[in-house]
């Protein structure tokens, strides 16, 4: 077929009813600090990986909890587990665990089990 | 108790800052008449269910209002209007709609707030889609007992958008009305605590937790209820084919627009000074500031005094302030009136 240059582009806009939420699910279920991020960045301030990636748990933990599950894939393995961000968080959530269970989660999702 | 002093005072609003106010001066010994628009004492706080921080019942602050009322030396005038005042040598001549008052020898103006009109933000669809509600008939449908849409039926979701009327320039209110925050979390706790299936979103620009205890209880809004908080101002609500609302809001920390559907939207509707004491100001020719609320004679000590002298001012004629702020103010305005009084007296005896 004719390539005439042109293509389709996917929205930016979160779709909240349409996305899936089983990854934020699944943390809140055995990490609920999770919840009581407030999206101050501490965590990405401190961050090791964000000084050289674009990674940032302060916005993975909002696209985790929206459904945004294609872009938190891409961020969730530039997290090397160091732990700083836990020593930082004024909310005391357990981040180094939530990086570990979005891991885990999308295993799961992957083998179908959550 | 101290003795029956010859000075009358005015109050003008039986409300929080009122009928604290009143029953300080009755306490003092001062003659007080408490003149209210309405048609009972209490102001505001009549229309509401549960306070925050603590989540007590509303009618325990009414009933304190009340009994600080429950003074013979204060007259209690309902359904009254202020037509006129007029300050003549050190006295002040107020006017009602039922007659002549006694002269006074101060003034107290504790005439509150005005609720932010939501039609004024059509975007929000208040006055067009039927599931949109301010917190105040949210309140009232926790005092009824149920949470329910126009259709009759529990909301799955519920969303809640601050700063309707506050912060806003495009309605002419730069203000924050500061209480608004706190009630919204503590909305989004009882919608959870009634309708545990019922998911709760909380649209936001900043969350000012201001008060002892509010930062806990947002806290606790995460933590034990499942509040779900997204920072960003809704920019419309429309109704879709099925009847639910869809709320576009770009969601600021994940830097996206982002669109959901609700079943009710309540809108955390903000302060504005009362139109009864805007028609007073005009009378009196009494400062008023950039935000709209009475201007006060010094920002850090004289908060309760006006530009004229023997007119004072308490509450939320001044400023958004919380039910506890509101009463402080009241007492404090006592004490100024009391020296204002006892110094006026002096230089008649001069």
């Amino acid at each position: 077929m004719k390539n005439f240059g042109f293509s389709s582009i996917k929205p930016r806009v979160i779709d909240y009813d349409r996305n899936n939420k089983a990854v934020s699910d699944y943390i809140l279920k055995h990490e609920p600090s999770f919840a009581l991020c407030i999206g101050c960045g501490g965590c990405a301030a401190t961050c090791s990986a964000a000084r050289f990636t674009d990674m940032s748990l302060r916005k993975l933990n909002i696209l985790v909890k929206r459904g945004e599950n294609d872009e938190v894939r891409r961020l969730m393995n530039k997290c090397m587990l160091c732990g700083k961000c836990t020593l930082v968080c004024p909310r005391g959530v357990n981040t180094r665990n939530v990086i570990f269970l979005t891991q885990q989660a999308f295993r799961k999702l992957d083998n179908y089990a959550v | 108790m101290p003795e029956q002093k010859d000075k009358h005072i005015i109050i003008i609003g039986a409300g929080t800052a009122g009928c604290t106010a009143a029953g300080q001066l009755a306490r003092e010994g001062y003659r007080v008449s408490l003149i209210e628009k309405d048609g009972k004492p209490g102001g505001k706080v009549n229309n509401w269910y549960q306070l925050f921080p603590d989540r007590r019942k509303g009618e325990e602050v009414r009933e304190f209002l009340m009994g600080e009322i429950d003074n013979p030396l204060i007259s209690i005038n309902l359904n009254t209007d202020i037509d006129s005042i007029v300050k003549k040598n050190s006295k002040y001549l107020v006017t009602t709609t039922r007659g002549v008052m006694p002269p006074a020898d101060a003034i107290l103006l504790a005439t509150g707030f005005d609720l932010f009109n939501p039609e004024r933000k059509e975007e929000y669809g208040y006055g067009i889609y039927n599931d949109v509600i301010t917190s105040v008939e949210l309140e009232e449908k926790f005092s009824s007992g149920s949470v329910l849409t126009s259709k009759g039926t529990p909301p799955k979701r519920v969303g809640i958008v601050h700063c309707v009327g506050s912060r806003d320039e495009k309605v002419g209110n730069f203000h924050c009305s500061k209480v608004c925050c706190v009630t919204a979390v503590k909305q989004a706790i009882e919608i959870r605590e009634m309708l545990p299936a019922t998911e709760v979103f909380c649209f936001y620009m900043d969350m000012r937790m201001f008060g002892p205890y509010y930062e806990e209880l947002y806290r606790e809004a995460q933590e034990k209820w499942g509040v779900n908080f997204i920072r960003g101002k809704v920019s419309e609500a429309s109704e879709n084919i099925e009847g639910r609302l869809l709320v576009k809001v770009e969601d600021t920390l994940a830097g996206k627009p982002l669109k959901m559907q609700v079943d009710l939207l309540v809108l955390m509707i903000g302060m504005e000074n009362s139109l009864s004491g805007r028609r007073i100001a005009e009378d009196l020719n009494l400062k008023i500031g950039m935000n709209g609320f009475f201007s006060v004679a010094d920002n850090h000590y004289g908060n309760n005094r006006s530009n004229m002298k023997g007119v004072f001012y308490a509450g939320t004629c001044t400023a958004a302030m919380n039910i506890t702020d509101t009463i402080s103010h009241a007492r404090a305005a006592v004490v100024e009136i009391s020296s204002y009084l006892k110094s006026s007296e002096r230089e008649v005896e001069v």
